[in-house]
């Protein structure tokens, strides 16, 4: 890993909801153009750091982080960033799919108009392209003036994979995409990731093992707020150096 | 035995169930007689108008006095455009201000606000009519009469500013309403996209919240259309037709007003009034049903 380029440098980061304590002192690298998995028990903290990495976290009130995340080597919780472009690089897929409750191709061509593109040919490429990123674009070529809510869930999913990547982000950030789908649709984001992955830094947090075994090239494992490890995935499921990260991976809790 | 007697124990449920459900039918269709009953009155009572008035002339003439010595005229037309003038001025100034405010209530405010600025506008829609008509005569129509220097400030532009007024408590507490049950998840989505709260507002969350939105407004629109006492106070009691924002005019609501109690019973006179009220029903009854329509267009698919 060491040789890797980085796409994103976390230094000593704690993160705080209120008086609680969310993370404590987190460091960790996410190499470019790989599959970095989070995994660990509910609560662990894992979908809170990822929070932090497009700064979703400042939505919440009370909330408060130290230390730095680096992206392309910019502290992205420096006082001069601008948020709404940091997002816009730092694209998001959410637990439930949630695309508007507009039509299909304005779900997609919708951040790209937010972000001044006016050109009707243009848009409609934007949004081709990213429904075929997201394997959506036969399915749906056909009705995509349709709404959004008419498509099935994994599809709903997919779609907001392609609404993520339609503004041309370098990082796609993954709550647990696949917990609310079924097995077959689930097989299809997995896919879709492996082939996302050559063009966009990925990271997925996740509640299953074996889909962190699957998809990911490195996985961090969290616990109460702590980075127990952090290594290639083959290593943290075949020859863990954390007693707690095995008991994990084993079963033993969690 | 005992089999039998749970047999007659359901036996008996049943009959209770049905008597229940039958209780309830009849509650639930009360409101379909009483509308047909006033309907009803109304066209049996407005019916014998048309006797003596051709109904091209009722609905197309713009002369009203039925109380003329040499020609009584019966045009509806000045009156009916008074009405649409004065809901659709009330509405231009209402449904921007009662949005944004919803939209402030539940995006912006912090709690405190939030409690303490929903029941103050929802007071605002208990105060009684005339006691808005009393503020248009004393203090927007003189207000009005100033800033545009003219004569008179009992027109059409108070009369819409005072019906702008009462609808705003409709508007502002149903579309918080809906405005608030758009999940948060539809304005994640787009702040992640790297827009900013106002986008967001503009382009998903109002839009998400807009069947709720539209019955909000219908709804106003129906109570500034119905609106009776501050547009009769408040607009001048004028009867010719609207010439302008500045001219003094009398709705269809207000003719009804004043001109029923007045009125010698079953005269042509009195009939048409009931003709109005016909009328009136009419509209409303179109608000309404337009209102359904362009809810369930854009409720496809939710």
């Amino acid at each position: 890993m060491e040789n890797l380029e980085k796409k994103i440098i976390v230094n000593d980061l704690d993160f705080y909801y209120g008086d609680f304590q969310a993370l404590e002192n987190i460091s960790l690298e996410v190499p470019v153009n790989k599959v970095t998995a989070f995994i660990g028990p509910s609560g662990c903290g894992k979908s809170t750091f990822l929070r932090t990495l497009n700064r979703m976290n400042d939505l919440i009130a009370g909330t408060k982080v130290d230390g730095e995340v680096l992206i392309d080597s910019e502290n992205i919780y420096h006082e001069c960033v601008d948020v709404v472009n940091l997002r816009k690089r730092i694209g998001m897929v959410f637990q439930d799919p949630n695309p508007f409750p507009k039509s299909i191709y304005e779900n997609v061509a919708y951040g790209p108009k937010a972000h001044g593109i006016k050109d009707k040919d243009k848009l409609d490429q934007i949004v081709e392209k990213s429904l075929r990123q997201a394997a959506l674009w036969d399915e749906v070529k056909d009705r995509l003036d349709k709404s959004a809510m008419g498509i099935s869930g994994g599809q709903q999913q997919r779609l907001c994979i392609a609404r993520a990547l339609s503004v041309n982000p370098d990082v796609l950030l993954m709550d647990e995409p696949t917990s609310a789908l079924d097995p077959i649709a689930t097989a299809k984001i997995e896919d879709l990731i492996e082939d996302l992955k050559k063009e966009y830094t990925i990271v997925i947090v996740t509640h299953s093992m074996q889909q962190a075994a699957r998809i990911s090239d490195y996985t961090a494992f969290f616990l109460m707020g702590d980075l127990i490890e952090h290594s290639l995935t083959q290593n943290i499921f075949e020859k863990p150096e954390n007693k707690k990260t095995e008991d994990y991976i084993t079963g033993r809790f969690g | 035995m005992e089999n039998t007697d749970i047999v007659k124990e359901n036996k008996w449920l049943k009959y209770k169930e049905k008597g229940i459900e039958g209780f309830f039918f009849l509650n639930g269709i009360l409101a379909v007689f009483i509308l047909l009953g006033i309907f009803f009155l109304l066209i049996r009572e407005g019916y014998p108008t048309f006797k003596e008035v051709s109904i091209v002339e009722f609905l197309t003439s713009t002369r009203w006095n039925p109380t003329s010595y040499s020609q009584s005229g019966y045009g509806i037309v000045s009156m009916v455009v008074s009405t649409l003038a004065v809901t659709i001025g009330s509405l231009l100034f209402s449904v921007p201000v009662g949005i944004a405010a919803a939209a402030y209530l539940a995006e912006i405010a912090g709690r405190k606000e939030r409690e303490i600025l929903k029941p103050v506008i929802e007071i605002l829609a208990s105060i009684p009519s005339v006691v808005i008509g009393f503020l248009g005569i004393v203090l927007v129509g003189p207000a009005i009469a100033r800033f545009f220097n003219i004569s008179n400030g009992l027109n059409v532009i108070n009369g819409s500013i005072l019906l702008g007024i009462m609808a705003i408590p409709t508007i502002v507490s149903i579309s918080e309403d809906a405005i608030s049950s758009v999940p948060d998840k539809y304005k994640q989505a787009s702040l992640a996209l790297g827009t900013n709260r106002w986008h967001t507002l503009i382009k998903v969350t109002i839009p998400a919240a807009l069947s709720g939105i539209t019955a909000a407004v219908m709804l106003g629109m129906g109570r500034a259309i119905g609106e009776t006492m501050a547009v009769l106070m408040a607009t001048g009691n004028a009867t010719a037709f609207p010439k302008g924002i500045f001219t003094s005019i009398r709705t269809l609501t207000a003719t009804i007003a004043i001109e029923l109690g007045e009125v010698p019973y079953n005269t042509t006179h009195y009939h048409s009034l009931f003709a109005i009220g016909a009328v009136l029903f009419m509209m409303t009854f179109l608000v309404n049903l337009v209102s359904d329509i362009v809810l369930h267009k854009y409720g496809e698919g939710e």
